[in-house]
């Protein structure tokens, strides 16, 4: 493929886009990973919800 | 499940739980599928190899606005029908539409450098994408302001509706005013002038990117409420060491 004399511009958009998605997927992963083990902390340390049920309980 | 259902967190995170691996390989194959279409566009007349650039950009230069819309959506639930999930989605929704609006400026910006010449050009169209992305700055920057947040969720809603003004603008810029940023080809009056081998992977990145929207603005607005959860099981747990 191809891309003629502006091929540096077109790879560096795809290439910025990819790492821009790639950063906000890690960003939702790793923060779901942390709030997960912070209400499993806190459940540990013996807080619990008024209504009873864990918090960390989520599909 | 009628609709009002999804005003609880907990259903919320139930569904979230049940739909976002579907939604999530849904989204990969479809953006799989533009990339490729993508890759084996033919090249333009004019702009050669360079008309890739527009598979990315359109899509997330549409995003920039809907995400904004979506904003705007979900400050009428915070202000006018008080939904508790109104705030969270809103709150989520803006570092998304930041990393879209960014997107959008950075591939336009590389696009226009080898098409008009320039990186940057103070135009109708381009300055006031530039002003929508300070505004999402300036949302996040609300909300991590206000320490309370249903405050910050009232404050945060008010400038949203206020800034969705700008969303008409940039959509009509490009008629209002003389810019060197095209006027519009593919959403317009008339049907679109793109040829189908350009308008059909524009058309699947686009829908891949509002999916991509989708999926992490789901996920995003599950780790808010298990954050608030945290903020809740914190506080009881301070008052009851208080007591």
């Amino acid at each position: 493929m191809a891309l003629g004399p502006y091929a540096s511009f077109i790879v560096t958009s795809y290439v910025s886009v990819a790492a821009v998605v790639a950063a906000l997927i890690v960003w939702v992963t790793m923060d779901y990973r942390r709030q997960k083990a912070r209400l499993r902390g806190l459940e540990a340390s013996g807080a619990v919800r008024r209504s009873g049920r864990s918090a960390a309980e989520v599909q | 499940m009628p609709l009002i259902d999804l005003a609880n967190p907990s259903r919320f995170l139930t569904l979230a739980g049940r739909i976002l691996p579907w939604l999530v390989a849904v989204t990969t194959l479809v953006l799989a599928v533009g990339l490729y279409q993508s890759v084996i566009a033919p090249d333009d007349y004019q702009q050669g190899a360079t008309v890739k650039i527009m598979f990315i950009h359109v899509p997330n230069a549409w995003l920039s606005m809907f995400v904004w819309g979506v904003m705007s959506i979900a400050a009428l639930g915070t202000l006018v029908w008080r939904h508790p999930l109104a705030d969270v989605a809103a709150k989520t929704a803006a570092p998304i539409g930041a990393a879209f609006t960014f997107l959008a400026l950075l591939t336009g910006s590389l696009w226009g450098r080898p098409m008009w010449g320039t990186y940057w050009e103070w135009d109708a169209r381009l300055t006031s994408v530039l002003i929508l992305f300070l505004m999402y700055l300036g949302l996040m920057a609300l909300w991590r302001a206000v320490e309370d947040p249903s405050r910050a969720a009232r404050a945060a809603a008010v400038l949203t509706l206020v800034g969705s003004v700008n969303i008409p603008i940039i959509k009509f810029s490009v008629d209002w005013w003389n810019t060197l940023h095209q006027p519009a080809s593919v959403v317009r009056m008339g049907g679109s002038t793109l040829d189908r081998a350009f308008l059909i992977p524009l058309v699947v990145m686009a829908i891949g990117f509002t999916l991509l929207f989708l999926t992490l603005h789901i996920a995003a607005m599950r780790n808010e409420i298990l954050r608030r959860r945290v903020r809740t099981l914190q506080m009881l747990q301070a008052s009851k060491s208080v007591a």
